[in-house]
This record gives C-alpha cells, sequence and structure tokens, in this order.
C-alpha cells in the first residue's frame, strides 16, 4: 500500500505543496483550500507539515451518520463522497490530526484523496519532504537509516 | 477585465487622515507594466515629486506583489517596496521574499499605497478586504523579530508581516523593511521611508484564491520551469547544499572578491567564510519562501566561541562578504553574529559591512580621529566589527549616528568621499568591477544606486562563458540583463531562477497566468520600459551622467593579489555604448525615439 509521506527534516516551508494541492482540486490557488497544511515555527524555524494519514479504523468515517466517507481496503484511501454529505461536521471534530476541515468559504468538507493514486503536492516538493511510497519501502528505508547509525557507533569503538 | 494572476484592487492609506480608499488595479498598466516594481514604479511617476524630500510626508511608499506572486510558480514569494529612497532619493524598488506578499494578494489587495504620517506610531491589520490602522507605541523601539512576534500575537498566527526595526526608527539611511521577522528589503533605505509616517508594521491575512487565466498553460509553464529549476547546478544542487554563500569560494577564486574595502579583490583566508563553512559549523537547515524549489535561506546558528548560543537566518553571501572580506575579518562566527545583529536591528548588512569597511580604512589612514571611536577600529577585527554594529543599530553615540547614515556621509564627514565604495551613495555589493567588467557598468547605472541584482551579470561572466575581463560585449551584456531583471520582478519571482531560467519560460508563465499576450520580446520590452520609466524619475530627481560613475580607487588602485592582479575597472569603455544600445543621448537621457518606441510619452 503507497501512503504519503511526511519527512519533517526536509521541509523548508516553502508551501508549494499547498498551492499546488488547492489549485488541483479547485482551480484557484488558496492554502485555505489546500488539503495539506504546513504549520511554521519561525523561533526555531521548523517546519512541520500535516496531511490526512488515511487511518485504518478512522474516527472521521465511525462518526459520519450518511456513510459519506468509507475506507477503500483495496486502495487504502478514506473516500468523501460529497453527495451524501449532509455537512453535520461530525468528522471534523472526530478527526485527531485536523486533516479533514471545511474549505475556505466554511461550506464544504475537504479532505485529501491522494489525488487518485498521482499526489501533487509530491510533485512540488523539490526538497523531498513528501514522497508517495509503499509503506514497506519507507519502513525499510528507516531501518538502514537507524542501523548505519548502530553501525557507525560500533566502528568508531572498534577504532579505538 | 484581467483575467487572471492580479486580484484586481489596490488598498490606499492614508495616515495622516487615517482615510482608506480601495480602488481598481488597472488593466492597461498591469499589461504594460507587469506588476510589482514596474506598476509601483509607474504608481510613482503618477503620484509623487521626484523632487520631495524622501522622509518628508509627501514621499509615498508602494507595497506590490506581483501577478505570479501566491500561486506555484517557483520562487513566487518576492514583494517590493518601491518609494523614493532614504538613502540616496531615487527610485527605491528593494524586493523580499517570505510569505508576506502572498498572504497580502490573497487578503485581496495587488498593492498597498502608503501615504502621509501618522501622529503616532501605528501598525495596519489587513484582513480579508478591509484594513484596520492600529496603534503601535508599544511596538516601537522592538526589534523586527518582537514586532513580527506581536502583531502575529494581536492578529492571527499564521500572518504575513512586514515591520521595521530599531535602526529605521532612529532614520539610519540604510536600514531595512523586514518581512516575518527574517527576511528583508534590504536596499535604498527604505525602512526610514516607512519610519519616518510612523508605521512601525503590518500583518496581512486573506482567504481569496488566486485565479490564472490559463489553467492548463499556467501548469505546463510552471512544471516545465520546475523541472528546469530542479536540474539546473545552482538551484537544483548547490543553492540547496550551501546557499549563495556558496560564491564566497567560487567569486575569490577569480579574484573578484573586494577586501578591505577593496582595497584588494583578493581575500587569503576565504575559504574561513565561505558557504561549505558555513554548512560545516552553522547550518541547521534550509529555508525557503513561498513556492521556492531553491530554499538558500539558510537556518543557522552559533556553536562555540564567545557568541555561542545565538541562532537565526543567515548569512548570505553578500554580508558574509560585507561583513567578512570587506573588513579584513576571517572569524565565520563573528561574521554570523554580525549579520543577526543586522538583522534585529533591521540594517541593511551589506551597507553596514561596506560603511565598517570605510570607517576601518579611514581610521587606519588616521582620517578619523581616534578620541571619536572607543575602541581600535582596524581591519581584521571581529571586536570591532560587532561592536561598530552595535554603534550603528543604538547610535549611542555620534560615531553611531555617523555609521548610521551609510559610508557616503561617514567619509564626507571626515574628508574623504573617495573612501566611501558607493555609486549614488548606495555601497556596492560583492563582486569586484576590477575583476569582472561587467558588473561595474551595472553598479554605474543600476537605477537605485550600486547594486548586484538590478543586472546579475555574474551569471555570465563567472558563472557562464562570457570572459569576464574583457570590455566588448558587456554593454549589451549589461542592458539585457537589466531587462529582462526589470520585467521578471515585476511578476513576482526571484531572480535566483535565472540560474536556470531564460526569458521565455518566465514570460510563459506570466502570459499563461495573467491571459496577455506576451512572447520574451515583448518580455524584454516590457522590462525595458520598466528601466526607462525609472531612469526619467531619477532624471527628474536631478541625477545626471555624472552619477553614473565607479568609486575612483577601482580606476586608480589595480588588484594587489590573486588572479586578477593588477587589474582596475574603466568604465569609459562600456558608458558610451550603454547609451547609445538604450537610446539615450550622450548624456544619458532617453530620445524621443526611445520614448515613442515604449510607448511612454505620457511619463516625460
Amino acid at each position: 500500500m503507497k501512503l504519503l509521506t511526511i519527512n519533517i527534516d526536509k521541509c523548508t516551508g516553502c508551501r508549494a505543496c499547498e498551492y499546488a494541492c488547492s489549485f488541483v482540486h479547485t482551480s484557484e490557488f488558496n492554502p485555505l483550500d489546500s488539503r495539506i497544511h504546513v504549520s511554521e515555527f519561525l523561533d526555531d524555524f521548523v517546519f512541520i507539515p500535516s496531511v490526512c494519514t488515511q487511518c485504518e479504523d478512522a474516527y472521521c468515517v465511525s462518526v459520519c451518520p450518511t456513510h459519506a466517507l468509507s475506507k477503500n481496503t483495496a486502495t487504502g484511501i478514506v473516500e468523501f463522497d460529497k453527495d451524501k454529505c449532509i455537512g453535520c461536521k461530525q468528522c471534523v471534530m472526530a478527526c485527531p490530526w485536523g486533516s479533514i476541515k471545511l474549505n475556505h468559504a466554511g461550506k464544504e468538507i475537504i479532505k485529501c484523496d491522494m489525488c487518485g493514486g498521482d499526489p501533487e503536492c509530491v510533485k512540488v516538493c523539490h526538497a523531498k519532504a513528501l514522497e508517495y511510497s509503499e509503506v514497506e519501502d519507507m519502513v525499510m528505508d528507516k531501518k538502514h537509516r537507524n542501523a548505519i547509525q548502530y553501525k557507525e557507533l560500533i566502528t568508531q569503538q572498534e577504532g579505538v | 477585465m484581467i483575467k487572471g494572476g492580479y486580484v484586481g484592487k489596490i488598498l490606499r492609506v492614508n495616515l495622516t487622515d487615517g482615510s482608506v480608499n480601495i480602488e481598481d488595479t488597472r488593466e492597461d498598466w498591469a499589461e504594460k507594466y507587469v506588476g510589482g516594481r514596474g506598476y509601483g514604479t509607474r504608481i510613482m511617476m503618477e503620484e509623487v515629486d521626484p523632487k520631495v524630500d524622501p522622509l518628508s510626508e509627501d514621499n509615498k511608499v508602494i507595497i506590490a506583489t506581483g501577478p505570479l506572486s501566491s500561486t506555484y510558480a517557483p520562487s513566487s514569494g518576492r514583494v517590493m517596496v518601491i518609494t523614493k529612497g532614504a538613502l540616496n532619493g531615487a527610485i527605491a524598488c528593494s524586493n523580499s521574499g517570505g510569505h508576506f506578499g502572498a498572504e497580502l494578494k490573497r487578503a485581496g489587495f495587488d498593492f498597498i499605497i502608503i501615504e502621509g504620517k501618522a501622529e503616532k506610531p501605528v501598525y495596519l491589520w489587513i484582513n480579508k478586504g478591509s484594513v484596520e490602522i492600529r496603534d503601535a507605541s508599544d511596538m516601537w523601539g522592538k526589534n523586527v523579530k518582537e514586532a513580527d512576534n506581536i502583531m502575529k500575537e494581536f492578529t492571527h498566527p499564521e500572518a504575513g508581516t512586514l515591520e521595521i526595526g530599531p535602526a529605521a526608527e532612529k532614520l539610519s539611511l540604510i536600514s531595512n523593511v523586514t518581512f516575518d521577522g527574517h527576511r528583508a528589503a534590504g536596499r535604498t533605505g527604505v525602512g526610514a521611508v516607512l519610519a519616518s509616517k510612523n508605521l512601525k508594521g503590518m500583518s496581512a491575512r486573506g482567504n481569496l484564491g488566486i485565479k490564472v487565466a490559463d489553467n492548463e498553460a499556467f501548469a505546463k509553464a510552471v512544471y516545465n520551469a520546475r523541472d528546469i529549476l530542479s536540474k539546473d547546478a545552482f538551484s537544483g544542487k548547490g543553492g540547496a547544499a550551501l546557499g549563495t554563500p556558496l560564491l564566497v569560494n567560487v567569486i575569490n577564486s577569480v579574484g573578484g572578491l573586494p577586501a578591505n574595502n577593496a582595497h584588494d579583490a583578493y581575500f587569503e583566508n576565504a575559504n574561513n567564510i565561505s558557504g561549505e563553512e558555513l554548512a560545516a559549523n552553522n547550518l541547521v537547515r534550509n529555508e525557503g519562501c513561498d513556492s521556492c524549489p531553491i530554499a538558500c535561506g539558510r537556518v543557522t546558528e552559533i556553536r562555540k566561541g564567545k557568541y555561542k548560543g545565538n541562532h537565526g537566518v543567515g548569512p548570505e553571501y553578500e554580508p558574509i562578504w560585507a561583513l567578512g572580506s570587506m573588513c579584513g575579518v576571517d572569524d565565520l562566527d563573528a561574521v554570523v553574529m554580525a549579520s543577526y545583529l543586522c538583522d534585529d536591528y533591521g540594517i541593511d548588512s551589506i551597507s553596514a559591512g561596506s560603511t565598517v569597511a570605510c570607517a576601518m580604512d579611514l581610521y587606519e589612514f588616521g582620517y578619523i580621529p581616534k578620541e571619536d571611536v572607543p575602541f581600535e577600529l582596524r581591519f581584521g577585527s571581529s571586536d570591532a566589527l560587532i561592536e561598530s554594529i552595535r554603534l550603528m543599530g543604538e547610535q549611542s553615540n555620534e560615531f553611531g549616528k555617523l555609521l548610521a547614515q551609510g559610508s557616503y556621509r561617514l567619509a564626507e564627514h571626515y574628508g574623504h568621499p573617495e573612501f566611501s565604495m558607493s555609486v549614488k551613495k548606495q555601497e556596492f555589493p560583492a563582486y569586484d568591477p576590477r575583476a569582472i567588467k561587467g558588473i561595474g557598468l551595472e553598479y554605474a547605472t543600476s537605477n537605485r544606486g550600486a547594486c548586484h541584482v538590478r543586472g546579475y551579470t555574474i551569471a555570465a561572466e563567472v558563472l557562464g562563458g562570457v570572459d569576464r575581463l574583457t570590455y566588448d560585449g558587456k554593454a549589451g551584456l549589461t542592458k539585457i540583463f537589466q531587462d529582462l531583471t526589470a520585467a521578471l520582478d515585476s511578476t513576482g519571482i526571484c531572480l535566483f531562477t535565472t540560474f536556470g531560467l531564460q526569458g521565455k519560460e518566465i514570460a510563459d508563465m506570466f502570459a499563461s497566468a495573467t491571459g496577455f499576450e506576451c512572447d520574451v520580446d515583448e518580455f524584454l520590452k516590457k522590462g525595458e520600459r520598466i528601466w526607462n520609466m525609472e531612469r526619467l524619475f531619477n532624471i527628474k530627481a536631478g541625477f545626471t551622467k555624472d552619477d553614473d560613475m565607479l568609486p575612483e580607487r577601482l580606476s586608480n588602485e589595480p588588484v594587489k593579489t590573486g588572479p586578477s592582479k593588477g587589474e582596475t575597472a574603466d568604465l569609459n569603455k562600456m558608458l558610451p555604448e550603454y547609451y547609445s544600445l538604450r537610446g539615450w543621448d550622450d548624456n544619458g537621457i532617453p530620445t524621443m525615439d526611445k520614448i515613442k518606441e515604449l510607448s511612454i510619452e505620457d511619463l516625460t
């Protein structure tokens, strides 16, 4: 299964992802309509992107009274059917991450649909803070990075 | 009806009577002058007498975005401050990155026009199409980071802000305008102009979406540009790895890094203050402006020595040069600290460093009496550097007050204006015209005083294949860089995109965003029109061909060491040809034929 993965160490805070997301979904450049959001902490210059993690047992799906939200087990995406939505905003309140929200006009529920498997935000992230990758590959990558640290410790000790 | 790119409104705020007007962005001016720098200067031509005192109520300040601002066009986070500059009275357009421009546009405005003078310190809260003039008495005296924090606290945590620091409040002629507490429109003393109006800052936040004229064509043009930039040696690799400081070793290796107030153009210890050393010792991470794939911004900290524990942003290449080799200082942590201080006070670090270098030079020659300076002001002294910047920022004594007026006034005060490495009273930046001939012509003819970013010939003369030591062809090279830059500045994208992009790629983004028909020739024509308009402003302000000059040191004192040893700069080998290529007469005044060709008869 593929996932939008975030490497916060690499984010430069340029927010091109927000523009790309809103433009591909609404044909306008408006970060308030972006499904991905970058929080800025200018005191330390840390930038934290956040986006829907497509939960397996999603609170938003559980609380939705009209089944407008549902988990697609084949793609892994929590899908949103606008036609079934009554605008009760239970999902907005239920999501612990703030990843499902109202658009800029405050009328319409919006959430990440991973652009149907070709996320636009990833295409503009030159820093590669955002990647669209297999979960297994991401895990392998993390394991490898940790292993390198252990390896360096061991070779240092042997060097002494 | 404007099809896209612009939001179509201008906010006019009169600080004298507190009145606010909202006007339409003119489609004819948008097409003719692009936006940003071009459109802002057009407003100045219409509304401000070029002869006014820059710090008087009659001067105005235009804060300008471009048609590519608040889109995913690469590096489209530039915001421009256009006014009659405090440092020299020339037309000033000083621009900065960050996110303020994008926020301003989404708040509903392409431009803000600031008029008059408030009775007491104020800031503006521009929110979703409306504006509130708020008391800023408690913010007066705060540094730029504090001002940014305060405005965000009282307006919106994700607002974009603009602010001036303590240096501007004391009307330092080299004070800047800062955005979001850390990005600066550095040059020409624009901070003092805002301070003279008692305007401490602005905070902007909006919810408008920006539309473009042709979605498909715009997406294609943007992805094409992003693809080119990702493969370019600077914007795709070096810019991210080392930022602009990568140039320290590059420029020094051709003997073009001015040292010790330009007594030399080669700095033996350049590697100590290089981008490589900064990355190894100080770099925390990269920061990008709005929508920027390059992310040249350096988030840094000082990890050792007496300034340990300080952190901030930068320095860029220019401050490293100005506060480093120009002052003969090779202690990188001291240079970084001096840069942080400039940022906090809100001082242009290029002018600041060059002014300290000028002071060191005057002191060593004995032209500054020892009793005027409470410490040994010698080249290479990092303590003298830091102490001078503090005095400049705080103006706590007479010498500090002099430093705050820039090198020209300082050197003139001590009877030796020739010690100021400036053109039109503005200090030149980090490329030596003796070693790189074309950049000298750019310094001499830049409409805002000595400057590298009006026409960055370095891209061709050092990073490209053009012979840096020949005068041949430099007039044409300078003209085309200046025209292209005038147009691209006006779109709201960053000059650094031109490391990879040509005029065509930028014209394609502009045309598809706005719906204006514009190929590369037309784009350059717009740039040429903007350049000539700025020139006309300066002529009306009283500038003449005598102001198109270089400091005499560059022609009288050959480079002493390094790869450019023995070289001098001879402006006369380029300037007449430049005037002729520009369609200007022997006095540097645009001919009527040129004025007609550019359709700016109404501006004469």
